[in-house]
């Protein structure tokens, strides 16, 4: 449905007439001039550019194609925006607001201890905290950014590849209830398997499960045509109730003796042991994102699987012709990305909630996975990054909520901004007054994409 | 109402598509504007619609300086145009498309659709041809939706009515009628802008021809002018659009096509019980009016197509109900019609495009992994061997002309171990030197003894090409004829007319 | 899933019109037959004998239905028989190479879900109030029917609405807020309108001028605007709930003597404000879609917004003014949860009504009466959890609750036929 899009071709390149020149010609009317002017361009960008050969051209470039100025301002905007909400509704600024032009500077000291009183409590969350003790206690706040962390990447990277494969996936939730129940269930149920082998026997029930969930989407998507985001938002609720019929149901999930719908704890033998210490929060899955980027990284750019996902994401019909099978593509792809969602549901209930889970396991995670994704540009570097920001967010606002009492809903409210911004480059630029790049609009993919759409 | 043009030019950067270009149309004539792809005359006709704005220059009708702002301006002010591309939604009905954007009402907004059908039904009777006002555009053959964007520019009073390249996608005998329809509008006093590259054409209905190349008007002609005054004026040289090839050696090897039927998603027979061999050293060309099937068998050959009856033998193996990946391993050369939806992935490099069909093993791939240094040796020796115009192998293939993509797309298909190579459209939207060089490669390919297929809407290709031609009408075969046969007897076929004695000679 | 063409048989050719051929589907006969098996699986596996009884009057109707006392395990498995009888026709229809008309389909789901409810309601001592389960339908369907015709319009115009969770819910905390000051509904009904315009507005910005990725706005637009509500609403509603989040809700409006009549009185004529007012407006948009010329410019603009702009249409302020509609009309639905439905406002409280919305403008076809009609069929599908859980069914709730998207996955993977969206649904419009 969604057809490639005009690409924003030279969006951190300093101005050029032609780009200009080519989004105003039309192919359909005038081949012959968009070749001339093609040409001309690609002759000038051949100085400009060495290497764009590997970049991923599909409707989600506008994304990718977000300078690191863009991508900065983004964020500045975006905490500046919350900073507005703490203000607002801070109660000391209310009150001294009320008598502003007798004394407005009360109200400016209001205003600057809101927010530093929630910018240091977010670094203190996040980072360092320095009021603590020791160095060993106040560096727990960047170990908390890092497991936070952990499940963002790994379900990031399950979205970004599925974007990279042209197929949205919102269904980031479902695949992690799926994934909580595999690995929950072999978790805890499960007795008497040595170490290793009960961790890796829950790992790979937990991936498998939602590599499956996800598989469902893309079963559906290649063999009946059934739009992807429905069917994941749909995928998403069934496994939702499924789980918390499992957890209600005594004799499934639900913890022995409890009537509350909340599984037993994971056996000992099972859990992701403490990468630095029992005094720190940090799992080895944190150990297994990172593998999950570099294995993603070198999926996408040297393996020929990702090389035909990718053809596939850019031009359906171009890799059909190449002999690509791309249905086959379609619920591999899904499967993959699937498992990946599953490390993050697998990482959440072996490591970080090992004295067991409720229905609420996936934490939100599946939605963050996909501004996770956006953020990173789809690129396994930049979905590792991304996570780490917004698991530093995520600590920062646990922290924020606790010393200050405003709501971590907060993150949510930046992060989305977030994606807003990045998405629309010109906004943030105008804002900025950043030099706005001349825009190509190729529409020879418009008419391309119609001629799909009408097909 | 006399249109003017004064001193019209359009720049793109540094491109200049128009030229102080100058045209007077006076009404009750058919002025026709000829020229190359890419000469600059669609762009004159953006700028006269509204679509563009000049840099310099001005518009006037009847001596009046006109502002247009939008296509609204445009048309308000009694210009119509009937796009190359027709401009009707498809799933509105025929009145429903002819009052959009000036709709008459009953009040409140509500649609007088009773007047629409009325208005539909008058345009249709002056003309004398018949179109169901509430008939969906989607279910009308080609032609006549081409008449419905006639009644749609009449309905709003054009008395200055555009024709863009309106003859592409008609039969010979459509483009008559068509004919007949602008001289009548011309004869109530009408002044038409004619938009071609087609020479017979322009001689047929012109009163005055006005040639443009590279954006600039070259000279004016009378449709007196012989082809070849017009063909010199128009490309700026003498053209000659021969293919230089020795009689076909024949060979035992032979792709045999019998009984193929495809049926696109609708059901509808799109391929019908379609019948032909091919032997090996020989250059099947498959001609006929965009749009009757060819795209399909095309499509049917390589696998693309899912209903699929028949049978389709390449030296005696079957290849009806394999997979594309396995018709690509039995030797399928595949140039496929639209070469930026079918055949490259824009933004992927010439290098990774130059390998887009062969992720499946060696030499390219191991144990999974990409071979990139084997990749980058190989792209740089095909993209020598194939003299296609670039900087460097790394460079998205989609910043390429034309003619050069359609060079990355022959290296990547004439590089595999082939056993039949299947060319569709090959020179389309290709500039006249990398024609000549896709032509000769074509012929190389035949000489090497392989079956060629190559799919034509230009009789001119079809004829410089091909050894035989087959003419596909509605689906069918027309007939199989020598390269040899006259002209007209081509002409006729594309209307579907078979000829009289069959010159079926496989 | 079509089968290969056979030889096609010989017909004159002629001039006008292609020749076709039908092509089997087994979607339908596989969907129905799926369906049965588990029906069937569940009556023979877990049979609950005695009988089922279904009021369908209330006291206030001008004459008293009697209760129906039937058999359940016979009523039962008389709905399996019709399924079956049903099931085996679609198999002889695809393979006639026919299509399943869809009152097939409508008589095999009513004898299926009656023998449900039977078996559902088999020895309990309390009535299934049929008119109860009818009427709650209709009430649960309100917002979602307000959400899926903001979907419709604004996907005619060609921008795609993932974004109506979040207008529903500006709607409902907009509504909460505006009705707790003013102790006025009505205010709080258009506070809610205005909210889910803006949301729409955002939607309309960067969709529609700034060509970000539709899906993508839509998505991001709902966590934004849920982390928005919770945020105030943990730091600016709890702490004031008096004032800012206690509404007075609009009272049922029984219309004289039509409520009367036994049960079709009570499940349409005795309903909110709201819920009168949604009927009318699919009426309106139907009309407003198919015979004026706003609607015939929406959907030119959602099919061709090229031959729209030729034509001199303004593309973009078309789609903008849709999207606004549509997002205002989604606000009104986002009102039901705050001044219908309970008196105040809640965290996350339209709990994915907005993408069962979705799911309803899709399965109707993009077309209002439909998508109206199955946002009746999802609020069906919520009521007769509700219902059931009061006579005491043996189905998990949970399984009933996931009862509405496992209809609408089966529904986008075809068994209600191929929808086919306008055809420049999601893409930005450029213009030269």
């Amino acid at each position: 449905m969604s057809g490639p899009q005009p690409g924003q071709h030279s969006a951190d390149r300093p101005d050029n007439p032609l780009d200009d020149a080519l989004g105003k010609a039309d192919p359909e009317v005038e081949p012959g001039l968009v070749e001339e002017l093609e040409q001309e361009k690609a002759r000038e960008e051949a100085k400009a550019v060495d290497e764009t050969g590997d970049r991923w051209r599909d409707a989600f470039r506008q994304i990718v194609s977000g300078s690191w100025a863009v991508a900065l301002g983004a964020i500045l905007l975006a905490v500046l925006a919350g900073s507005i909400l703490i203000v607002l509704t801070d109660e000391a600024v209310q009150e001294s607001a009320g008598y502003f032009f007798a004394r407005p500077q009360d109200t400016l000291k209001a205003v600057g201890e809101a927010i530093g009183g929630a910018y240091s409590a977010l670094f203190r969350g996040a980072v360092y905290n320095y009021q603590a003790d020791s160095f060993a206690a106040g560096i727990r706040s960047l170990t908390q950014t890092l497991t936070n962390a952990t499940p963002l990447i790994a379900a990031g990277l399950g979205v970004a590849l599925a974007f990279r494969a042209g197929l949205f996936n919102i269904g980031g939730q479902g695949q992690m209830l799926m994934a909580a129940v595999g690995a929950g269930w072999v978790g805890f149920g499960v007795t008497g398997l040595p170490i290793p082998l009960h961790l890796l026997l829950a790992m790979v029930a937990g991936m498998l499960a939602a590599a499956l969930w996800a598989g469902i989407a893309g079963a559906l998507k290649a063999f009946t045509g059934a739009h992807e985001v429905i069917v994941t938002i749909m995928l998403n609720w069934i496994a939702y109730y499924l789980l918390s019929f499992f957890l209600a149901t005594p004799g499934l999930m639900q913890a022995p003796g409890s009537a509350n719908p909340r599984t037993p704890p994971i056996a000992e033998s099972a859990q992701l042991p403490p990468l630095l210490g029992e005094r720190y929060p940090l799992h080895w899955g944190f150990v297994l994102a990172l593998l999950a980027v570099a294995y993603v990284w070198w999926l996408l750019n040297r393996a020929s699987l990702g090389f035909s996902y990718r053809a596939v994401g850019e031009n359906p019909r171009a890799a059909r012709v190449a002999g690509i099978d791309v249905k086959w593509s379609t619920v591999s792809v899904m499967l993959i990305a699937g498992a990946l969602v599953g490390l993050a549901g697998v990482t959440q209930v072996l490591g970080t909630a090992t004295t067991g889970f409720g229905e609420g396991i996936d934490a939100g995670i599946g939605f963050d996975a996909i501004t996770v994704a956006l953020l990173g540009g789809s690129q396994p570097v930049g979905v590792l990054f991304a996570g780490l920001l917004f698991g530093a967010f995520k600590a920062g606002g646990s922290a924020m909520q606790a010393a200050e009492g405003i709501p971590i809903e907060i993150v949510l409210v930046v992060q989305s901004l977030i994606v807003l911004f990045i998405a629309a480059p010109p906004l943030v630029r105008a804002i900025f007054r950043l030099p706005q790049p001349a825009r190509r609009t190729t529409t020879r993919r418009k008419s391309s994409s119609t001629k799909e759409a009408t097909a | 109402m006399k249109l003017e043009l004064r001193g019209i030019t359009k720049r793109f950067g540094a491109l200049v598509a128009n030229d102080h270009i100058d045209l007077v149309v006076e009404p009750g004539e058919i002025h026709c504007l000829l020229g190359e792809n890419g000469a600059g005359k669609s762009t004159l006709m953006n700028v006269l619609y509204g679509l563009y704005d000049a840099d310099e220059g001005q518009i006037l009708l009847d001596d009046e300086v006109q502002s247009f702002d939008g296509p609204g301006d445009a048309m308000a002010a009694g210009i119509g145009m009937v796009h190359q591309h027709f401009m009707l939604v498809p799933v509105f009905s025929v009145a429903e498309n002819v009052m959009l954007g000036h709709e008459s009402t009953r009040g409140a907004g509500v649609l007088d659709l009773a007047g629409a059908r009325r208005t539909v039904r008058e345009t249709a009777d002056r003309f004398g041809f018949h179109v169901d006002p509430d008939a969906l555009v989607e279910d009308l053959p080609v032609g006549v939706q081409q008449r419905v964007e006639i009644i749609k520019a009449l309905s709003r009073d054009a008395q200055v009515l555009v024709f863009d390249e309106p003859t592409a996608v008609l039969t010979p005998q459509e483009t008559d009628e068509l004919m007949a329809i602008m001289r009548q509008l011309r004869d109530d006093g009408a002044a038409i802008v004619f938009i071609t590259h087609k020479l017979r054409e322009v001689r047929a209905v012109a009163d005055r021809i006005t040639v443009v190349r590279h954006g600039k008007v070259v000279g004016e002609a009378a449709p007196t002018a012989t082809d070849a005054e017009l063909a010199s004026l128009m490309v700026g040289r003498a053209v000659e659009l021969t293919v230089h090839k020795e009689a076909p050696q024949h060979r035992d090897n032979a792709l045999e096509v019998a009984g193929l039927t495809v049926a696109n998603a609708d059901g509808q027979v799109v391929v019908d019980d379609i019948s032909f061999t091919v032997r090996g050293g020989e250059v099947l060309v498959v001609a006929g009016v965009q749009g009757n099937g060819q795209t399909e068998l095309t499509e049917a050959l390589l696998g693309l197509q899912e209903d699929v009856a028949g049978s389709v033998r390449l030296d005696d193996r079957e290849l009806v109900g394999r997979s594309v990946r396995q018709i690509l391993s039995a030797g399928v050369g595949f140039v496929p019609e639209d070469r930026n939806t079918d055949g490259l992935v824009g933004e992927f490099s010439i290098a990774e495009n130059l390998i887009l069909d062969r992720t499946d093993g060696p030499p390219f791939v191991r144990a999974g992994s990409l071979q990139l240094a084997r990749r980058d040796e190989f792209a740089q020796e095909k993209v020598d061997e194939f003299d296609v115009r670039t900087q460097g192998i790394g460079l998205p293939v989609g910043g390429l002309s034309g003619g050069n993509q359609q060079k990355v797309v022959l290296a990547r298909e004439m590089s595999r171990d082939l056993r039949l190579l299947v060319a569709a459209q090959p020179t389309r939207g290709v500039d006249v030197g990398s024609i000549e060089f896709i032509h000769q490669r074509i012929i190389e390919t035949r000489d090497q003894g392989l079956p060629v297929i190559v799919v034509s809407t230009e009789l001119d290709e079809a004829v410089a090409l091909g050894d035989r031609i087959m003419v596909m009408y509605r689906g069918k075969v027309v007939g199989i004829v020598p390269a040899t046969t006259p002209r007209d007897v081509l002409g006729l076929m594309m209307a579907g007319v078979a000829p009289e004695s069959e010159g079926e000679a496989a | 899933m079509s089968a290969p063409v056979t030889r096609p048989a010989p017909v004159p050719a002629q001039e006008t019109g292609a020749r076709t051929i039908d092509k089997v589907s087994w979607k339908s006969p596989i969907a129905l037959g799926a369906v049965l098996v588990l029906y069937v699986l569940l009556m023979a596996l877990a049979p609950h004998e005695g009988s089922a009884r279904f009021a369908l009057s209330t006291s206030r109707d001008f004459f008293q239905i009697p209760v129906f006392v039937v058999p359940a395990m016979t009523t039962a498995w008389l709905g399996a028989g019709v399924g079956l009888l049903v099931t085996g026709a679609a198999v002889l229809a695809a393979r006639a190479r026919r299509r399943v008309p869809l009152w097939w389909i409508s008589v095999y789901a009513v004898f299926l879900l009656t023998g449900f409810l039977a078996w559902a309601a088999a020895g309990s001592p309390r009535d299934l109030s049929v008119v109860g389960l009818l009427s709650g339908a209709v009430v649960l369907a309100v917002p979602i029917v307000y959400g899926s015709l903001s979907g419709v319009i604004g996907e005619r115009a060609g921008v795609i609405n993932i974004a109506i969770e979040a207008q529903l819910l500006a709607g409902a905390f907009s509504a909460a807020v505006v009705a707790s000051l003013t102790d006025s509904p009505w205010a709080g009904l258009l506070a809610a309108m205005v909210a889910g315009m803006l949301v729409a507005l955002v939607l309309g910005i960067f969709a529609i001028t700034y060509r970000v990725v539709q899906i993508i706005v839509g998505v991001v637009l709902n966590v934004l605007v849920i982390g928005l509500t919770s945020f105030f609403y943990s730091q600016v509603l709890v702490p004031n709930t008096e004032m800012l989040n206690a509404t007075t809700r609009f009272p049922r409006l029984p219309i004289p003597f039509l409520d009367r009549i036994p049960v079709v009185g009570p499940v349409l004529f005795n309903q909110t404000i709201l819920a009168y007012l949604m009927f009318v407006i699919v009426g309106v948009v139907w009309f407003a879609l198919y015979r004026t010329r706003w609607g015939l410019r929406v959907r030119a603009v959602g099919e061709h917004p090229k031959a729209a702009d030729t034509v001199g249409i303004n593309v973009l302020a078309t789609r903008y003014r849709a999207v606004l509609i549509g997002g205002t009309l989604a606000g009104m639905g986002g009102a039901f949860y705050t001044v219908v439905s309970i008196n105040q406002f809640g965290r996350e409280m339209t709990a994915g009504a907005g993408f069962i919305a979705l799911a309803a403008m899709i399965f109707g076809k993009w077309d209002p009466v439909r998508a109206a009609l199955a946002g009746l069929l999802f609020g069906f599908a919520t009521n007769l959890q509700n219902v059931l859980s009061v006579v005491g069914s043996p189905v998990p709730s949970q399984f009933m609750l996931m009862l509405p998207y496992v209809v609408t996955l089966f529904a986008v993977a075809g068994l209600v036929g191929r929808s086919q969206p306008p055809a420049a649904n999601g893409q930005a419009y450029v213009k030269e």
